[in-house]
């Protein structure tokens, strides 16, 4: 019974569901077979396409525990490969790894600053998240249009390719990188007390600030952070196909995260997340995007299968259901969260 | 010395209480409240002066129509997101919204059922999104952004479902709604629609600023808690402003398929975003408990006349329109943030 209490248990009962289910109805669906060197198969795609996700969604589990938003992201990924590409597009030698290293550093750096700029209007000026970073979502686009003149610009540069579309060890380049960057951020937040300085400043900005927390920097990094990692995830996005769409690039991609993250059961009310829960909540997108196209159905009604998910979840978690179904033993409300700390420490 | 600092304080409120109390009604006085409000009018002005000055036939009525025109479906939805904002909530789904009702109309017409049947079903379809909307909020505790963001998705899912490609309205109503122009002097002209969206300005008008029910909504953004404590019905005027919203979402879709005399499911992608930028350049704080309806509607002219000036400019490129709303929504942001900051010291 208490194991049903765990805030993973939801997100994961609807993966294995959803995994189960078209398992059912492609029986080989979980198979892995070598070719050429790389593993492919159903499993492969859903890591691969949840690459660019996972970082931006991992961004945004930060953001939201802060008790933030960040809703400029799609526009950053926009951003991030029109730079990229632009650059390497006109420079002399776009096959040198150089290029394409100068490329990527000047991208990121630029995504990074449009991150701080977020994090300068929550943290010093005290604006809203959810309107800060509006700002931003609405600019944004347009400043990617301006950075590759209304084109979509495409470029032949293998080394570039590798980012989105490389192999390594059999494995896809891209999720090498996103998984990296996870273990990063999970050690980070979780074997030092910057996990714990999050939460406090989810809770309460304010009083962390009175207990010595350096809230203002915190919320900072957390919003610079996000930034960068949507920059990478629009590398990835824009070396898969090759080039940079500044109008459908990553768009919607903020909503996705969101999506993913309040699904793997970080509240949008900060103080507590869960980098575990996202990673759930982001092959729970991928899976259900993956599914819809193998059933044949057209995948633009992938919306509403996505509503359907979000709908099902965020009413199991919602606290008057919590209520009715803890409320057979008579024990008090408190002592629930208690048995969870341990598995957040580890996740 | 220390009795003086603790009366002054008081004594300064004393005539900022009443200015604030009488000020709405003599339409004098200095209320911060209309600071954004005003800020906002003067926005319209200068860009109505910098149109006027640079190019010939920008200060005619057929600018101004026009306007009127082309945006009377983005009034409607920013009149509806007032109300939730104001409560301190958001909507997210009124863009799919409109698609949907949109392409539910055009199929509906499109099996031969008659207008006076399908144009109550498309903005009733609204309403019950909205319903949900709210039910997810209050009932189940569900953020807004996130019971909207559902919403959104499953509107547009829906929509998707109806039919993916456009479908042409050839009912003779719409045809009738969409083709009527009401000529007002020798430049100034209207359609329908931009009637049924100033209708529903004024009736947004009164129901927030003259009725109990608009109290409640001011009462629910300034504090839900004390708004409660009041005994002020809280939960049904949370519910019901995002019934507003989806109702005010679809009647948009309505006045969108009219305008556009086809009903289709990728329409209104971003359109949320306009309205709630429309909302708060028009002065409206997104923390909630205050703003104007009428705020809301210089907004939307606004973001419009931006549209306006960059066709009239001609060399720029269209993609300047959204810089130049994020700009001019962080000027309005950072103007609101100084206010407040001021209002607390």
């Amino acid at each position: 019974m208490r194991f049903t209490r765990h805030r993973l248990f939801w997100p994961l009962v609807a993966l294995v569901a959803l995994l189960v289910a078209n398992t059912i109805n492609t029986p080989d669906f979980l198979g892995l077979r070598l070719q050429d060197g790389h593993l492919f198969g159903a499993p492969i795609d859903i890591l691969r396409n949840s690459a660019p996700l996972l970082l931006v969604a991992l961004g945004m589990t930060l953001v939201i525990a802060t008790r933030g938003i960040d809703l400029s992201v799609g526009a950053v990924v926009a951003i991030s490969g029109a730079v990229a590409l632009s650059f390497i597009g006109s420079s002399s030698d776009p096959g040198a790894l150089s290029t394409v290293l100068v490329a990527v550093g000047i991208a990121l750096a630029l995504c990074f600053v449009l991150g701080v700029w977020n994090g300068f209007l929550v943290s010093v000026l005290g604006i809203q998240p959810i309107i800060a970073t509006l700002v931003l979502m609405t600019a944004g686009r347009g400043i990617a249009m301006l950075i590759t003149e209304g084109q979509i610009t495409t470029i032949n540069s293998a080394p570039y390719r590798v980012i989105g579309g490389g192999y390594w060890i059999g494995l896809p380049v891209s999720i090498l990188i996103a998984g990296a960057i996870f273990a990063l951020v999970a050690v980070l937040t979780r074997r030092t007390a910057l996990g714990v300085l999050i939460e406090s400043v989810g809770i309460n900005p304010e009083a962390s600030r009175l207990a010595g927390v350096q809230s203002r920097s915190i919320v900072w990094t957390v919003y610079a952070l996000s930034g960068l990692f949507a920059g990478i995830a629009g590398l990835m996005i824009s070396s898969n196909v090759m080039a940079a769409d500044a109008n459908n690039a990553g768009l919607f991609i903020e909503l996705d995260a969101i999506l993913a993250v309040v699904i793997g059961g970080t509240s949008l009310a900060g103080g507590k997340f869960s980098l575990a829960g996202t990673v759930v909540g982001v092959f729970i997108i991928q899976t259900l995007t993956l599914t819809v196209t193998i059933l044949g159905i057209s995948p633009s009604i992938t919306p509403l299968f996505k509503a359907i998910v979000v709908i099902a979840v965020v009413l199991v978690q919602a606290p008057i259901v919590r209520r009715r179904m803890s409320s057979g033993p008579p024990r008090p409300t408190q002592t629930a969260p208690a048995p969870k700390t341990p598995v957040e420490v580890a996740a | 010395m220390s009795a003086d600092q603790l009366v002054t304080p008081t004594k300064s409120t004393g005539p900022g209480l009443v200015g604030r109390l009488t000020g709405p009604l003599r339409g004098g006085g200095l209320d911060r409240r209309f600071l954004p409000v005003i800020g906002t009018i003067v926005v319209l002005a200068l860009m109505f002066a910098i149109g006027g000055s640079r190019y010939e036939n920008f200060l005619s009525g057929r600018v101004v129509s026009n306007l009127f025109i082309n945006n009377a479906h983005l009034i409607v939805l920013a009149v509806g997101l007032t109300f939730v904002i104001i409560t301190g909530g958001i909507d997210l789904s009124v863009g799919a919204v409109v698609a949907l009702s949109g392409i539910m109309a055009a199929s509906l017409f499109q099996a031969g059922w008659d207008a006076p049947v399908v144009i109550p079903m498309i903005i009733l379809v609204g309403s019950v999104i909205g319903l949900v909307v709210g039910v997810m909020v209050h009932v189940f505790e569900v953020q807004p952004f996130i019971a909207t963001l559902a919403a959104m998705f499953l509107a547009r899912g829906l929509a998707y479902v109806i039919s993916l490609s456009s479908i042409t309205i050839t009912d003779p109503t719409i045809v009738w709604l969409s083709s009527t122009r009401l000529r007002i002097g020798e430049t100034w002209s209207a359609t329908p629609s931009v009637i049924i969206a100033l209708v529903v300005v004024a009736v947004g008008f009164y129901v927030l600023h003259h009725t109990r029910f608009g109290r409640t909504v001011y009462a629910i953004g300034g504090g839900e808690q004390s708004a409660q404590l009041m005994g002020l019905p809280v939960a049904r005027t949370k519910v019901l402003v995002y019934v507003i919203s989806g109702t005010c979402a679809g009647i948009g879709g309505f006045l969108f398929a009219v305008g556009s005399r086809s009903g289709y499911s990728l329409t209104g992608v971003g359109m949320e975003l306009d309205a709630i930028a429309a909302v708060v350049i028009g002065g409206t704080i997104l923390t909630g408990g205050s703003g104007f309806v009428l705020g809301s509607l210089v907004g939307v002219l606004i973001l419009g006349l931006i549209q306006t000036i960059i066709t009239f400019e001609g060399t720029l490129s269209s993609w300047w329109t959204r810089i130049v709303i994020g700009a001019l929504l962080l000027a309005f942001v950072i103007l609101q943030r100084l206010l407040v900051i001021r209002r607390r010291h």
